[in-house]
């Protein structure tokens, strides 16, 4: 039996708007992934501590606050610090279009805004976790 | 056969209410008539109909995944139906909480408006009033919502993003700068540091030289959605259930127009829950607060007429208006009832509305124009006394000025041109819409027994009930648009391939470096003694029983910011952590 993808969700910051990150942990769980909720106010330190504890193959952040540029780079960049630069970030909330590809360059795989199917994003990381 | 089943909703028929002879239908002869015609029309005109044209599915269901029949007719209404829907301005107000609703004078047009610094707010605030805007209401970032100061370390990348920074009484005095507090109202969505952004309020006015007595608005404070849903706490539910009822009894005291609550389902929808979900977990919150306010030895005539409430305008437009008029009728029946009220001001629910954020589409972003109008048809024709309407960009941002604009526009043309300001309740005794009513307020009912079961609001959220309930709503809707049983217009149909065109809102690095300026100078022109006597007394009063709302006040004249006060609080009370579970 293959592993399963092991996926850590989580809510960086202040920003207390869970229906996504709850949505998506969900529909990752009922597509057969092993999934890890963080919870509410995490700092990058947490999630980064947690995806390595987790031994997880990609991270999904979640972040409405518009708090998004700060928090999610500082993930990217603390995994690298910690050695774990081979696991895959993607994040979703409330993004504006014009800081999607600086987020990209900084090593976030992919964005997923409002409205993305629930389809889509499980085939990323079922892919994510192939590459990896 | 009528559909209503009764149950607690006979409740009503009290002696003194009016009960005039009609139903829905008449007398005995002409229902039996008429259950006899439907019948003949089932088995020869709609039978032929459905046999050439089949409909388009098997089953109908509203945006709450509630299913609606193919017709409602008189038969749908109970007996006792005229009773029930009763007349405007008067028990059990569920046409409406005035004899002449908007006719006397439109709801309040109250934008929900905050972003960087109190300057920047400020402007928007005063842009808004300009465009003919007849309340305020303040959105605070992420940071002021959590009791930080802008220049705590967990307030990194949070500044201003999605409301206006507050950290000190000289910030609050800056956000009302050039603003007649006195003339006009404000609403503060502030939940677990209200009493604190609220004394800055009081402060702010006492410097203008404005009278507590004259002043007109709301602070949210209401805490028990926030562990159900929005998720922006800070203390325990005991103790911040005690901060609540201080700012009931302070208000009915020393600021008598003030609503000292906003209890809201607006979140609790926007999180996912159905309509019936919103309205039973909103009143069975409210009910919750007037306990703990009678608890507290308080009248409930004394404090029940500022409580006020806050609703979610979603996009399926008839089951809203049922919402909406239940929630009337319940709150009436429970305050009279239940509660032992005898001031008919404190039956009264009267409700702020907000369209659905969460309808807003980032897909062909000027289609939210459109669903925000027939959201907020649905609160007008609901009876609300104030409301906001979202700006079509806001699944990318904070709203830039165009944007805001239009959605004001919005509400002004259904006020002046639409012609539904015109007639009390334009939906009453409309056949769906009544039985919808009696619908939504059974299965309320239903609710609060299954939340007094689990010994009541608080220990249901400790079991993550609420939370749970939510999850499951908001995972249900998804798998719907997913599947596509739900469309969701230019997201899962009728879709264009366009790159969206949304002008963009950025908080500045100046707004930033001057709000952290300000910040450092309240701290260091303040008297250090008076300061850390003021924190000293606030402590021993959290510890203590006596009401910490002048302890508050006192601090924040010492010129104490918000993090500091919260912080001698999170001390005293420790801080809440949530059951964890998706």
């Amino acid at each position: 039996m293959p592993k399963k993808i092991r996926v850590l969700i989580a809510k960086p910051g202040l920003d207390g708007h869970d229906r996504g990150a709850k949505v998506i942990a969900r529909a990752l769980r009922d597509a057969g992934m092993e999934v890890i909720y963080t919870g509410l106010r995490q700092t990058p330190e947490d999630i980064v501590e947690a995806a390595i504890q987790e031994d997880v193959d990609a991270i999904g952040l979640s972040c409405l606050s518009g708090a998004h540029m700060a928090l999610f780079l500082d993930v990217v960049k603390l995994l690298r610090k910690r050695k774990a630069g081979d696991i895959v970030v993607a994040g979703g909330g409330i993004i504006p279009e014009e800081d999607v590809p600086r987020l990209k360059k900084a090593g976030i795989k992919a964005v997923f805004g409002p409205g993305t199917p629930l389809g889509e994003i499980v085939a990323f990381f079922e892919k994510a976790a192939k590459g990896a | 056969m009528s559909s209503v089943r009764r149950g607690r909703a006979q409740r009503s028929n009290r002696p003194g209410d009016l009960k005039p002879p009609v139903n829905g239908m008449g007398d005995g002869d002409a229902r039996r008539e008429f259950e006899e015609r439907l019948r003949v029309w089932e088995f020869t005109t709609l039978r032929d109909a459905l046999a050439r044209h089949p409909e388009r599915r098997e089953t109908f269901v509203t945006t709450s995944s509630r299913p609606v029949k193919r017709l409602y007719t008189p038969l749908d209404l109970p007996e006792d139906a005229a009773a029930r829907i009763g007349v405007p301005g008067e028990f059990p107000y569920t046409r409406g909480i005035h004899p002449t609703m908007y006719r006397g004078r439109p709801w309040t047009m109250r934008m929900f408006a905050g972003y960087g610094s109190a300057e920047d707010t400020n402007e928007r605030f005063k842009y808004l009033i300009a465009h003919g805007e007849t309340g305020l209401s303040v959105a605070f970032d992420m940071p002021t919502l959590y009791g930080y100061d802008t220049d705590d370390a967990e307030a990194k990348g949070e500044f201003g993003t999605c409301g206006v920074a507050v950290s000190s009484l000289q910030d609050m005095e800056t956000l009302f700068d050039g603003i007649d507090v006195g003339a006009i109202s404000t609403s503060m969505t502030i939940n677990s540091p209200a009493a604190i952004i609220w004394g800055m309020y009081l402060g702010m006015a006492e410097s203008k030289g404005v009278p507590w007595s004259d002043l007109r608005g709301t602070i949210q404070n209401d805490i028990l959605k926030e562990y159900q849903a929005q998720k922006e706490w800070i203390f325990p539910p005991e103790p911040s259930m005690r901060l609540v009822v201080d700012t009931f009894e302070f208000g009915s005291r020393h600021v008598p127009k003030w609503n000292t609550i906003s209890i809201s389902g607006y979140h609790i929808r926007e999180a996912g829950a159905t309509a019936a979900q919103e309205l039973a977990f909103t009143l069975a919150n409210g009910m919750e607060y007037v306990r703990w306010g009678i608890d507290r030895g308080l009248k409930v005539d004394d404090f029940a007429p500022r409580l006020s409430f806050f609703f979610n305008a979603h996009n399926d437009l008839l089951e809203e208006v049922a919402k909406y008029r239940a929630a009337r009728r319940i709150w009436a029946r429970e305050m009279r009832d239940t509660f032992g009220a005898r001031s008919p001001r404190s039956w009264v629910l009267r409700f702020h509305a907000q369209t659905a954020g969460v309808s807003l589409t980032a897909q062909q972003p000027e289609m939210n124009i459109v669903r925000t109008t027939v959201q907020a048809l649905a609160a007008v024709l609901g009876g609300a006394q104030s409301l906001h309407t979202n700006s079509y960009d806001e699944a990318y941002q904070v709203p830039n000025e165009k944007a805001v604009r239009i959605a004001l526009r919005t509400q002004q043309i259904l006020a002046h041109e639409s012609g539904v300001a015109t007639t009390v309740d334009p939906l009453g005794g409309a056949y769906m819409v009544e039985a919808l009513t009696d619908e939504l307020e059974e299965e309320a009912y239903a609710y609060f027994d299954r939340i007094a079961q689990l010994g009541g609001v608080i220990p249901a959220i400790r079991k993550g009930f609420f939370q749970q309930e939510i999850a499951n709503s908001a995972y249900r809707y998804q798998r719907e648009i997913e599947d596509r049983e739900r469309t969701i217009v230019g997201v899962n149909d009728f879709v264009v391939d366009e790159q969206p065109e949304v002008e963009p809102l950025r908080v500045t690095e100046a707004s930033y470096r001057a709000q952290l300026a300000r910040l450092r100078r309240t701290r260091k022109m303040r008297d250090a003694r008076r300061h850390e006597r003021a924190l000293d007394r606030l402590r021993k009063a959290c510890e203590g029983d006596d009401n910490t709302m002048p302890l508050v006040l006192e601090a924040i004249k010492a010129k104490a910011t918000l993090g500091e006060l919260c912080d001698v609080m999170r001390e005293a009370f420790g801080v809440w952590e949530e059951p964890l579970l998706y």
